[in-house]
């Protein structure tokens, strides 16, 4: 028989803060049975000094569900990021294209897998996040709403819309929900080698015949727009609780001004016009780039009303999408049916 | 005096449980820890235990002793699911395309270069 006390914290839940010893926070006093307030302000210190929050953590309300909305967003983009490229399996033009794009869209949703566990943790079973998805009431990211036209699209989305993606995603991997941060750590990982994929793609069309060049430079210009939207409308950094608690760091304007910076040289090289003559690097002001170098990019203002009407499922593909979604989720009902019922005896 | 004092003679009788009543059975248990605030659990090593609330203190014992964790998953191993056939984990197939290594784009970029009359980009940083 043990001390049944032998595991009980030393210190009483007020004195556990501050540490004469200065050691590690080890202390996670908001988990104690204080006053809402209390436990409210104990939680910001430690969100605000970069630490980090745990699935079996207290957190205000108003914390979980931001993380939630998040998180659910990031996954129902995953999960229908798939569709636009699944429709180019059949249509890869050599077998190991083929396998990539397979291992890419493989990938992807498992992605979505990783991150509805994330948010189930949060407290919204999955086939919530499901019904939601399918009634409109959540969303997905703006690029999926789009046809995919021709290859060269396959090319422009595994290059420049997981670039851009990856660019946020980057930023989410120090975010203060821990499994958050964690699981971003993984798909930046994997999200590298679709880059990688999708370069090769462009870059292969682009040493190719005229018409394929053209035919890049004609996915390119249609891309553009809804890619320069992506990341939303600038915001006042001093309003956004998202960046307040530190569930991601950087505004959009930041993650548009890094994308161009990368992106933008590497799209030139290959001989490809950006189709928006008032593109331009400006030196004089803003503070661009990540080493925060004074330069900024000066862009045609996206069209932000086209991204409103796409992302609340107006976009010219949306409704096929999410037919797509809800025909198969209706024809794999018997999967999850079938790892849940009873086992049965077999003859 | 002692509470069984009386017990401290040997008198003959039983003074410790006979060899066939001991039913406890140690058993390992994994030790998981956690360095610091965020970092993923990584496994520290194990300890035998007969059950999973004697596995903590020893846990805590190994592993917390110097203030080197700030969390401890203990888990018996009995309980832990294994998969360790490379057969399955690293199969003997061409799977290059999923890495970053299978693209190897040099020759090709400056082809496009070369056909574009375009200059490499200076290198950021």
């Amino acid at each position: 028989m043990t001390d049944p006390r032998a595991l009980d914290p030393i210190l009483a839940p007020r004195d556990r803060t501050d540490r004469p010893d200065g050691a590690d926070r080890t202390a996670r006093p908001w988990n104690d049975d204080l006053p809402h307030d209390e436990r409210y302000e104990l939680f910001e210190v430690h969100v605000l000094a970069g630490g980090k929050i745990e699935p079996n953590d207290w957190m205000p309300d108003e914390y979980r569900t931001a993380v939630l909305r998040f998180v659910e967003m990031h996954a129902n983009s995953e999960l229908m990021g798939v569709l636009p490229e699944r429709e180019w399996i059949m249509r890869a033009p050599t077998l190991r294209r083929k396998l990539a794009l397979t291992a890419k869209v493989q990938d992807e949703v498992g992605h979505a897998q990783l991150l509805y566990r994330v948010a189930e943790d949060l407290g919204k079973p999955r086939e919530a996040m499901f019904d939601d998805l399918l009634a409109g009431k959540t969303k997905f990211h703006n690029v999926f709403h789009y046809p995919t036209r021709t290859w060269a699209d396959i090319g422009i989305i595994a290059w420049l819309v997981d670039a851009a993606a990856i660019v946020a995603q980057q930023a989410l991997r120090d975010s203060s929900y821990g499994p958050y941060a964690r699981t971003m750590q993984k798909i930046c990982w994997e999200e590298s080698v679709h880059i990688m994929h999708g370069r090769d793609v462009v870059v292969t069309l682009m040493t190719g015949t005229d018409s394929q060049r053209a035919m890049v430079q004609e996915a390119l210009d249609r891309w553009w727009g809804p890619l320069m939207q992506m990341h939303g409308p600038r915001s006042d950094r001093t309003k956004d609780r998202d960046l307040h608690w530190r569930i991601k760091a950087k505004t959009s304007e930041e993650l548009r001004q890094e994308f161009l910076t990368i992106y933008v040289p590497r799209i030139l090289e290959l001989g490809l016009t950006i189709p928006d003559p008032a593109l331009s690097f400006d030196k004089a002001t803003g503070e661009g780039g990540e080493a925060g170098e004074p330069g900024e990019w000066r862009y045609t203002d996206p069209d932000w009303a086209e991204l409103r009407t796409v992302v609340t499922n107006h976009g010219p593909m949306s409704e096929e999408r999410l037919e797509f979604r809800r025909v198969s989720r209706e024809a794999t009902a018997w999967v999850r049916a079938a790892i849940l019922a009873e086992p049965r005896a077999v003859a | 005096m002692t509470e069984n004092g009386d017990r401290m003679i040997d008198e003959g009788g039983p003074v410790a449980p006979a060899a066939d009543a001991i039913t406890g059975v140690l058993e390992p248990y994994e030790v998981f820890r956690q360095e610091k605030d965020g970092d993923p659990m990584r496994h520290g090593g194990n300890v035998m235990a007969p059950d999973a609330e004697l596995a903590l203190h020893y846990a805590r014992e190994m592993f917390g002793r110097r203030g080197e964790s700030i969390r401890l998953w203990v888990v018996r191993r009995a309980d832990i699911a294994v998969l360790e056939d490379l057969d399955l984990l690293q199969p003997p197939l061409d799977r290059s395309f999923k890495k970053p290594g299978g693209y190897v784009m040099r020759d090709k970029l400056a082809a496009a270069r070369e056909r574009a009359g375009t200059a490499k980009p200076k290198a950021r940083e």
